[in-house]
């Protein structure tokens, strides 16, 4: 098959748009296009990106008045019927508020943004969005953000874990899940979930920022070689990912 | 036409009232004489702000066309525009300016931080460069002191807010911590923008017949006398001007960011500025002069947040996240068209004429008549000449006997101590509020000697740093002037950057006292002295007087925002130590000085004592052999030595992700004057470097021949400690929990 098409959706106040666009587009050489939120329809791609920053300023809850915007429902209807839909940061947000992610993003524990690298553990290495990864493996990609902290009740968290939705947990670089490697105080150090379908994934780390080497991370890119490889059957090497470095 | 009251209620202009407005009775006449007629209240709010020191820069600006001022790269003239505008090649340019925001951060630390973020963010944008980096430039008090930190945590977390919203990564900044600034903190931020050449948005106004338009946010009644505010001394009174401070939003700004430069590349846009100080009223005046036309404005057309603001309030209002467009005639469609895309006021206010006067109308009466000129810095507005005086305090820290301070017994401890001072500890817990990553080109963040973002598209990334230490200013203004301007562009050339220009933020006392007027002469020419042997010229940047508490004035404080280009990503380099085994080298002389120190004070509690003294003539040959020497690609990492000396730079340099990294550095590093003045001195014109051992005998041979002195201390090692000379030794982890904790405990 020829290139995947991500569309990245931008709301007002998206601004990590460019990066994942940057990344799919740029350096993966996918189709990446971007997707005014005042839009209708999707049109004709492979996976949503809704992308990290402050759609709407964030000045009432994260992400909900986003979930309005008239894209939205078209997002909804592409992930009812499969549609590969990613959310980063402020998209996870989106997508919580939307109901196609069940829990919410509060206030970090901190009451403070919060902008380094961490460590998160890939607990389920079987979804469209970790297939490069390994189970267990730790990896290294920085969180920004000031409402990050996962929350959900028991049954439904209790849900999240039997059906094996939790797919990222913040660690420690041993891989050890404690209360000093979680940054914002989410619940069971919980830093990405999957709906129960397996086809929407939503974190607060950002993957798009810890893709390119020069800026010293590769980790990310894991996640959207997982989901190109979804598409084109065609795994990553080690001799085209030297080739790609410049 | 009238030029009675035009409004109900508007006071009749009179010398008592002017008095009111900051003008003094020699300003007023000129005021009368220049208009041939006593003006209107509008009129009388107009000159009141365009007249204030704020946005006159009349007792400075006599001085600041002093500066260097010129260079091949430079694109426009300092002062000029929104910003400096910098050639890097590739047909892209580099837009960038640092500017102040003390005064409403001391009233209301949180707006006044993030009005300060936006307001720099809109002069690089109004020029049609797209912001890739902020930096931050912060002065408190001491951090033990409860308000100080009440200021310090609001600060931070409103230029993070601003900043984090609105998409641009912090990068790189500085905060220093001293009793001078318990009441009047200091917040300067600084911005960056690349912008190609051929979209370059210029503040002029030209074509008669061409429209005037308002963009962005609507008008509203805060921020009136802003500019007034910022040109007087903070006092029990200045909690009262609390509405004299903005309020800002950062997802406005974002989406004027967007929709002005989409309007500007749309070839429709004449000219741009930024409604900064004195908003319209400054906008559409300095426009008009800069292009020697008129305007006539229409203020029944100006979108306004709430009804009965009068002519005077709408003119003077510095409501946030607006900006003023000329745009061709018969195209306001389509400018209104994008900016309606982003949910954004695109509104026509009146038209470009050929009378040189800014004509404000509204409701029928025209409320003010001014010619742009008289109003304009580089016009007739006033140009002081104020008395200079050496200040009597020298006499007594001059004479200061360096000797007299007792020897530690336990240089450990001085360490730990110095590592753990606010000043010197670690800022984590600050920078972690900021997002120094979005748009993925952050190559080095705050940790490093210089913030660093690469441009995409080309091999090219830019170095960027903001430096003063206002102590050794105090102490010896010319010369603190001079290091400020040398440790900033010692600190670009550190990752491997060439410094190519600065942006200055001159902070400073009231200049009515001589002794104030004083210092901030020495300093302006410590920074010409500077920038002539770097060629590095001043492109612009700001002053900020009257930065006075009832105590006193701070120190004087000149702000460098070094900019440095890096030709080639591959070969920029860090600060810390990588691989046990490489060795260590130090580049330049030390001397063993005292004067103005971090230790000094923490010894004695005094700012006393002569600053160290810098050569600018060596300063400038170690910067060039050590900037070939990472083109070269043979030094690991580089690190300027600066508060604390020698023992704080190597620990900082040993710290870091590998916690079984250390250093060992023989006598080699010891001059042989007292250890505690080697150990902690802060010599100017020295470097901390690693290097493989086999590339050793290279370095020091082109040191040699590039008449810079360099010589061999020790090597890093994987035990984990700092080891000097035997006076030191210290565990790493000790060392680097202090300086990491310092700050979050303070504020805990």
């Amino acid at each position: 098959m020829g290139k995947v098409k991500f569309g990245i959706v931008v709301f007002p106040g998206s601004n990590c748009d460019h990066d994942a666009q940057y990344v799919a587009g740029d350096m993966m050489g996918q189709d990446a296009r971007f997707i005014w939120h005042k839009e209708s329809s999707l049109g004709d791609i492979d996976v949503v990106i809704l992308p990290g920053g402050f759609a709407y300023g964030d000045y009432l809850r994260c992400g909900a008045i986003a979930r309005f915007s008239p894209i939205m429902k078209d997002v909804v209807t592409f992930a009812r019927k499969g549609g590969t839909v990613l959310g980063i940061c402020n998209g996870f947000q989106v997508l919580t508020e939307a109901g196609l992610l069940p829990g919410a993003l509060l206030r970090n524990s901190s009451l403070r943004f919060v902008c380094k690298y961490v460590n998160i553990r890939v607990e389920n290495c079987t979804t469209r969005f970790t297939s490069a990864c390994s189970k267990g493996e730790v990896l290294e990609i920085p969180v920004a953000h000031g409402d990050g902290n996962y929350f959900a009740d028991n049954d439904t968290v209790r849900r999240l874990v039997d059906n094996n939705q939790v797919i990222f947990k913040y660690c420690t670089r041993e891989g050890d899940v404690t209360e000093s490697s979680n940054p914002n105080g989410s619940l069971m150090n919980i830093a990405g979930i999957m709906n129960e379908s397996g086809n929407v994934l939503g974190l607060m780390p950002h993957p798009e920022r810890a893709a390119d080497p020069l800026l010293g991370h590769t980790d990310g890119r894991k996640i959207f070689d997982s989901i190109v490889q979804g598409f084109t059957g065609i795994e990553r090497t080690t001799e085209t990912i030297s080739m790609e470095r410049r | 036409m009238r030029y009675k009251p035009v409004i109900k209620d508007e006071p009749f202009v009179t010398l008592e009232l002017a008095r009111l407005h900051g003008l003094t009775e020699e300003e007023f006449d000129k005021m009368v004489k220049s208009l041939g007629r006593v003006p209107t209240f509008t009129e009388l709010g107009i000159f009141s702000v365009m007249w204030s020191e704020h946005c006159s820069y009349k007792n400075s600006i006599a001085l600041l066309k002093t500066l260097p001022r010129s260079g091949d790269r430079l694109l426009v003239s300092a002062g000029e525009e929104n910003a400096g505008l910098v050639d890097i090649g590739d047909g892209l340019a580099v837009a960038f300016k640092i500017e102040s925001h003390n005064h409403p951060s001391a009233v209301e630390p949180y707006q006044g931080a993030a009005t300060g973020v936006g307001g720099i963010l809109r002069d690089i944008f109004s020029m049609g460069a797209r912001p890739i980096a902020v930096l931050n430039s912060l002065r408190f008090g001491d951090l033990a002191d409860k308000r100080v930190q009440y200021l310090f945590k609001n600060v931070v977390k409103g230029i993070a807010d601003y900043g984090n919203s609105f998409g641009v990564p912090d990068v790189a900044g500085e905060i220093y911590f001293d009793k001078c600034y318990q009441g009047n903190p200091l917040v300067n931020a600084m911005a960056v923008g690349i912008v190609e050449h051929d979209k370059v948005a210029l503040a002029s106004s030209k074509g008669v017949g061409n429209s005037v338009m308002i963009v962005g946010s609507s008008t509203g009644k805060d921020g009136i006398h802003g500019a007034t505010f910022a040109s007087e001394e903070i006092s029990e009174k200045s909690e009262t001007k609390r509405p004299a401070v903005q309020v800002g939003d950062p997802f406005v700004e974002k989406l004027l960011l967007e929709a002005t430069l989409e309007a500007i590349s749309s070839g429709y846009v004449v000219g741009v500025q930024d409604m900064g100080a004195a908003g319209i009223t400054c906008s559409t005046t300095e426009m008009s002069a800069k292009g020697r036309c008129g305007m006539q404005i229409d203020l029944d057309l100006v979108p306004l947040r709430e009804s009965g603001m009068t002519s005077y309030e709408i003119m003077l209002s510095e409501s946030q996240e607006r900006m003023l467009f000329i745009v061709e005639k018969g195209y306001e469609g389509e400018v209104t068209k994008i900016f309606q895309k982003w949910d954004l006021h695109a509104v026509v206010i009146g038209s470009v004429v050929d009378t040189q006067s800014v004509q404000i109308n509204m409701g029928n009466i025209t409320v003010a008549d001014v010619p742009a000129k008289v109003l304009v810095l580089g016009g007739d507005a006033p140009v002081y000449a104020r008395e200079a005086k050496e200040p009597g305090y020298l006499a007594k820290t001059r004479t200061f006997d360096v000797d007299s301070v007792p020897i530690p017994r336990d240089f450990n401890d001085i360490l730990l101590r110095l590592l753990g001072s606010p000043t010197i500890a670690s800022k984590r817990w600050v920078y972690e509020q900021y997002d120094c990553m979005v748009r993925t080109n952050t190559v080095m963040d705050a940790r490093g000697d210089a913030g660093i973002v690469r441009i995409k598209g080309t091999e090219k990334a830019l170095a960027m740093k903001t430096d003063c230490n206002s102590r050794y200013v105090y102490l010896n203004p010319r010369r603190g002037a001079q290091i400020a301007v040398a440790e900033a562009a010692r600190n670009v050339v550190c990752v491997g950057a060439r410094p190519i220009a600065i942006t200055n933020c001159l902070n400073f006392g009231n200049p009515y006292d001589p002794e104030i007027f004083w210092q901030f002469r020495e300093a302006i020419k410590g920074i010409s002295d500077a920038c002539n042997v770097f060629g590095t010229p001043v492109t612009g940047g700001n002053v900020s007087f009257y930065n006075e508490d009832p105590t006193g004035a701070v120190y004087p404080t000149p702000v460098i925002g070094m900019l440095g280009l890096i030709e080639d990503q591959g070969k920029i380099i860090g600060s810390r130590f990588s691989s046990p085994g490489d060795v260590v080298i130090v580049f330049g002389k030390s001397h063993a000085e005292i004067g103005g120190s971090e230790y000094l004070f923490l010894q004695t509690g005094q700012i006393v004592g002569e600053p160290p003294a810098i050569d600018l003539e060596s300063e400038k040959r170690l910067q060039t052999c050590v900037l070939e020497l990472i083109n070269q690609r043979l030094l690991v990492s580089a690190h300027d030595i600066s508060e604390g000396g020698l023992a704080v730079a190597l620990s900082e340099s040993a710290f870091g992700e590998n916690v079984n990294l250390g250093v060992t550095v023989g006598v080699g590093a010891l001059t042989g004057a007292r250890p505690d003045f080697d150990l902690f001195g802060e010599d100017q014109t020295r470097i901390i470097a690693s290097a493989r051992p086999s590339h050793v005998a290279d370095i020091l041979s082109m040191a040699r021949s590039s008449d810079v002195p360099a010589v061999t201390i020790g090597s890093v090692t994987d035990l984990g400690r700092i080891e000097i000379a035997g006076l030191i030794d210290i565990g790493r982890e000790e060392g680097e929990k202090k300086y990491e904790d310092s700050i979050t405990s303070c504020v805990a």
